[in-house]
C-alpha cells in the first residue's frame, strides 16, 4: 500500500510537459545545431525530472531509491567514457575500422 | 485501500513496500538496457559512422504525436492511481483503460512508421542508424505492449476492489516507459545534429 501524501496537480504538470514538447519540436526549425541539441536533450532531461518527481512520486520516495537510480546513471557514464576511449581510437595495426567502411553489420551476419 | 494478495505487495523491510521496491529494482536494470543502447548510439554518432544522416528520414510529426500520446497516457495512469487511493475503483478502472488506449494508439503509429520505412527499403540491416532505430524502438514497443497486458489484467482486479496497490506499481513502470521515449524521441527524430 502506498503511504498517503498530497497529490500534485497532475493536469498542470501535463500542460507543462506539452509546452516543453512543443519547444523541443520547434527548436530544430531555427536550424542552429547547438540550439537544436540544447532544446532536444536539455528539455528531455527536464521532462524526465518532471515525470519522475511528480508522476512517479520520486519526490515523496525514500532517499535509497534516489541513490539506486543515480548509481545506475553514474555507471552508464563509466561505461560511456570507458568505451569511448577505445571506440574513438581507430589508428594502429590491429584496428579494422568497420564503422567507417560500413562493414560492421556484414561481419556479424 | 484493499491490501489482500501476496504479502510482498504490502510488507516492508526498508520503509518502502516490497512490491514497489521490486519495481524500482526492475527499472534500475532497465536503465542499463536502454541506457546502454543509447550510449552505444552516441558513441557511433560521435565517431561519425556512416548512415546517421538517415535520421532526417524519420517523421518528426509521428514521433511528436507519439510523445504526446505517451505523456497523456502517463497522466491517465497517475490519475488512475489517485482514484484508487480515493477508493473510486470505477474511475481508476476507466483511467487504466484510457492508458491502454493510449498504448494502442502509440503501437498503431509505430506500425505505420515501420511499414512506411520498410517499404522504402530501410530495414534492420540497412545501416547502423536503422539497426539502432529498429532495435531501440522495437524493444521499447515490446515494453509498451507488456505494460498494456499487465494493466488489462490489473484493471479487472481493481474493478473488484482487489490489489489496488498494483495500480501504483504499473504506473511507475509506465512512466519509465514514457521516460525512455522522451530520450528516444530527440535522438531518433529531432536532433539530426
Amino acid at each position: 500500500m502506498s503511504e498517503s501524501h498530497a497529490h500534485p496537480n497532475y493536469v498542470k504538470i501535463w500542460y507543462w510537459l506539452l509546452i516543453l514538447l512543443a519547444i523541443s519540436v520547434a527548436g530544430p526549425m531555427l536550424e542552429i545545431p547547438w540550439f537544436t541539441v540544447m532544446t532536444a536533450f536539455g528539455i528531455a532531461v527536464i521532462k524526465t525530472f518532471m515525470v519522475a518527481a511528480n508522476f512517479m512520486h520520486l519526490k515523496f520516495e525514500k532517499k535509497i531509491i534516489w541513490y539506486l537510480l543515480i548509481m545506475c546513471v553514474a555507471f552508464l557514464g563509466v561505461f560511456f567514457f570507458g568505451v569511448a576511449a577505445d571506440i574513438m581510437n581507430t589508428s594502429g595495426q590491429q584496428w579494422k575500422d568497420c564503422i567507417n567502411d560500413n562493414t560492421c553489420i556484414e561481419q556479424r551476419l | 485501500m484493499s491490501t489482500h494478495g501476496p504479502i510482498a505487495t504490502h510488507r516492508t523491510a526498508t520503509g518502502i513496500p516490497t512490491g514497489r521496491l521490486a519495481v524500482w529494482w526492475l527499472l534500475a536494470s532497465e536503465i542499463f538496457i536502454f541506457g546502454g543502447l543509447i550510449m552505444c548510439f552516441l558513441l557511433f554518432k560521435f565517431n561519425n559512422a556512416p548512415g546517421f544522416e538517415d535520421a532526417s528520414m524519420t517523421s518528426t510529426a509521428a514521433g511528436a504525436f507519439n510523445t504526446f500520446v505517451l505523456l497523456t497516457s502517463s497522466l491517465t495512469i497517475v490519475l488512475a492511481h489517485a482514484a484508487s487511493e480515493r477508493g473510486d475503483t470505477s474511475a481508476s478502472f476507466r483511467y487504466i483503460w484510457f492508458t491502454i488506449g493510449g498504448g494502442l494508439v502509440f503501437m498503431l503509429v509505430k506500425t505505420y512508421e515501420y511499414s512506411t520505412k520498410i517499404l522504402l527499403g530501410h530495414t534492420l540491416t540497412d545501416n547502423i542508424f536503422w539497426s539502432f532505430y529498429y532495435t531501440a524502438t522495437g524493444l521499447h514497443a515490446l515494453h509498451v505492449f507488456g505494460g498494456m497486458v499487465i494493466m488489462a489484467i490489473i484493471s479487472f482486479d481493481v474493478r473488484k476492489n482487489y490489489n489496488l496497490q498494483r495500480v501504483e506499481l504499473i504506473g511507475i513502470y509506465w512512466h519509465f516507459v514514457d521516460i525512455i521515449w522522451i530520450f528516444l524521441f530527440p535522438i531518433l527524430y529531432i536532433a539530426n545534429f
